[in-house]
C-alpha cells in the first residue's frame, strides 16, 4: 500500500468571522487526479490554500507528502495555481515562464517543455496582458509546471476554456498523473468530475463525498454525477 | 539565499520597469526638467540654487523609488504573485535584494542624467565632488525603495499606496533642513526632523557642501541613511507574510 501524497485531519478553518471549512478529514492518494467539486462558495479554495501551506488555519493538521503543508522542504515538489492567473501580466510569456524556472531552480529547457504542455509554445514572445483570460490561466499554469512537481494544486484551471482545449489540458494532466504526479483539481462544473480518478465533494465547508466517481454513481443509483451530488447534499441536510 | 533567484528577480523588475517606456521616460526625464526649473527659479540668487540643487539631486531618487516601490509591490501583492513566489523556494530576502539591485540600477541611471545636467550645464557647485552627491542619492533611493516596501503593506489599492506619499514623504522634506535650517527649528520640530531619515541625507549634502570634501560627519550621515533602510527593510520583509487569512 503506497502512502497517501496528501493527509488532513479535523481541518477548521475561520475566514472573516465564519467557519470556513469545518472538520475535513480525507486522504488523497498518490498518482492520481482528485477532483475538489462544489459549488462556489463552498471552501474550495480555502481547502487548496491550506494544502499550500498559505492558509492560516484555526485547528487540525495538513500533511503534504510526509511533512507539514507550506514548510521549506515542500516548496519545490509543490505546483500551485491560483483561480485567477498570477503572472506578470507586463512581461512576455516567455520572461513569465523563465523567471518562475529560476526561482523553483529548474533548467530554462523546462520553461519551453512547459509551454509545449500548455500549447502556447508559438505564443513566447506576446506580452500576458494582450492574451485572453483562458491563454492567461494556461500561462499561470505552465509557470507551475516548470518545476515539475511531484503534487499540483490546481485551483479551476479549466474556466473559460473552449471544450477542445479543455479536453487536451485533461488529458495533459492524466499524462502526469501516469508519470507518478499527484493531481488535485478544483472545479464547479460536475461535467469535469467524470474526468478523475477521485472525487472530494465540498458543500459549506464540510465533506460530503470522498470516493471514486464509478461508486459515488453506485451509492446513490445514478449515472449523473450532477444528480448523485444532488442526492448527497440532500441526505447531508437530512441527517443534520 | 540564492543568487541566481536574486538576479533574476533583479532582471524581471528591470524588465518590467523597461517594457514601461512611459515611467522609464519619466523617471529619467523629470529629476534633470525640474533641476532645470529650479535654476531658472532662483536665477537672481545662485547661492539659494546651490544650498538646495545638490540636496534636490538625493530626494528626487528618494521621492520616486518609494513610488515606484509601493505601486510594483502592491502590485506583486494583488495580483497573487507575492503569494505565488512564496510557495517556491524563493526566499524572502532573494526578493527584497533583487528590487533593491534592480531599482539602484534606475536610481543610477536617473541620478547620472539629473547631476550631468546640473552640473555640467546648469552651474551647479560640486565642491565635495560628484562621487559623494551619487553615493548620497543612491542611499536615498534604497530609503525610499524601503519605505515604499513597508507602507505598500498597508494599502489595499494603489490610491491608498499614492496618498502615503503626501503622507510620509511630505513631512520629512519639510522637516528634512531644506526650507528652513534645522537648527533654527522649534524644539519639537527639530526633535521630530532629528529621527526622520531624510534630514541625514540633507545634512550630508550640507556637510559636503561647506567642507568641499567627503568628512567623517558626511560618512556617517550617510551610515544613518543606510541604517534606517535596513530597518525599513526588515520592517518591510516582516510584512511578506507566506501563511494570510
Amino acid at each position: 500500500m503506497t502512502q497517501a501524497a496528501v493527509v488532513v485531519q479535523d481541518l477548521r478553518v475561520d475566514r472573516l468571522g465564519r467557519r470556513a471549512l469545518d472538520d475535513l478529514t480525507f486522504e488523497i492518494p498518490p498518482g492520481q487526479i482528485t477532483g475538489l467539486l462544489g459549488p462556489s462558495g463552498s471552501g474550495k479554495s480555502t481547502l487548496l490554500r491550506c494544502l499550500v501551506g498559505v492558509q492560516r488555519i484555526r485547528s487540525g493538521e495538513v500533511t503534504v507528502l510526509d511533512k507539514p503543508a507550506g514548510s521549506p522542504g515542500l516548496r519545490r515538489q509543490v505546483g500551485y495555481v491560483t483561480q485567477s492567473p498570477s503572472v506578470y501580466r507586463d512581461l512576455s510569456v516567455g520572461d513569465n515562464l523563465r523567471y518562475f524556472a529560476a526561482v523553483v531552480r529548474a533548467r530554462t529547457a523546462d520553461a519551453a517543455r512547459a509551454l509545449e504542455q500548455v500549447g502556447l509554445a508559438d505564443r513566447a514572445t506576446d506580452l500576458v496582458g494582450n492574451l485572453s483570460g483562458g491563454q492567461q490561466t494556461r500561462v499561470s499554469l505552465a509557470c507551475a509546471l516548470v518545476g515539475s512537481p511531484a503534487l499540483l494544486v490546481l485551483d479551476e484551471p479549466t474556466v473559460g476554456l473552449d471544450p477542445v482545449l479543455r479536453r487536451d489540458l485533461w488529458l495533459m494532466f492524466h499524462r502526469l498523473a501516469d508519470a507518478g504526479a499527484t493531481l488535485i483539481v478544483s472545479s464547479h462544473v460536475m461535467d469535469e468530475a467524470a474526468r478523475c480518478d477521485r472525487l472530494l465533494l465540498l458543500r459549506e465547508g464540510r465533506l460530503v463525498a470522498d470516493d471514486t466517481p464509478e461508486s459515488l454513481r453506485k451509492l446513490t443509483g445514478t449515472p449523473d454525477l450532477e444528480e448523485a451530488f444532488l442526492r448527497l447534499a440532500e441526505r447531508s441536510e437530512a441527517a443534520a | 539565499m540564492s543568487t541566481r533567484t536574486t538576479l533574476a528577480t533583479a532582471a524581471r523588475v528591470l524588465r518590467q520597469l523597461r517594457a514601461d517606456h512611459r515611467t522609464m521616460a519619466l523617471l529619467l526625464v523629470v529629476p534633470t526638467l525640474l533641476m532645470v526649473l529650479l535654476r531658472y527659479v532662483f536665477d537672481g540668487s545662485p547661492a539659494t540654487f546651490d544650498r538646495i540643487g545638490q540636496p534636490l539631486l538625493a530626494i528626487f531618487p528618494f521621492v520616486t523609488m518609494f513610488l515606484v516601490t509601493s505601486v510594483a509591490m502592491l502590485r506583486e501583492r494583488t495580483s497573487g504573485t507575492l503569494e505565488r513566489l512564496l510557495t517556491t523556494p524563493m526566499g524572502k530576502l532573494d526578493l527584497l535584494i533583487g528590487y533593491a539591485l534592480a531599482f539602484a540600477l534606475t536610481t543610477l541611471a536617473q541620478v547620472a542624467v539629473a547631476s550631468t545636467v546640473a552640473f555640467a550645464w546648469l552651474g551647479l557647485d560640486a565642491p565635495g565632488g560628484v562621487v559623494p552627491v551619487v553615493l548620497i542619492a543612491l542611499a536615498d533611493a534604497l530609503l525610499g525603495m524601503a519605505l515604499g516596501l513597508f507602507v505598500s503593506a498597508f494599502a489595499a489599492t494603489e490610491f491608498q499606496a499614492v496618498q502615503f506619499l503626501p503622507a510620509i514623504v511630505l513631512p520629512q522634506f519639510l522637516l528634512c533642513g531644506l526650507l528652513a535650517p534645522r537648527d533654527q527649528m522649534l524644539d519639537l520640530l527639530r526633535w521630530i526632523s532629528n529621527v526622520l531619515p531624510l534630514s541625514y541625507a540633507v545634512d550630508g549634502m550640507t556637510r559636503l557642501r561647506i567642507d568641499g570634501r567627503f568628512t567623517g560627519h558626511v560618512a556617517i550621515d550617510l551610515a544613518v541613511v543606510a541604517g534606517c533602510t535596513v530597518v525599513a527593510l526588515a520592517l518591510g520583509a516582516a510584512t511578506l507574510r507566506r501563511r494570510t487569512a
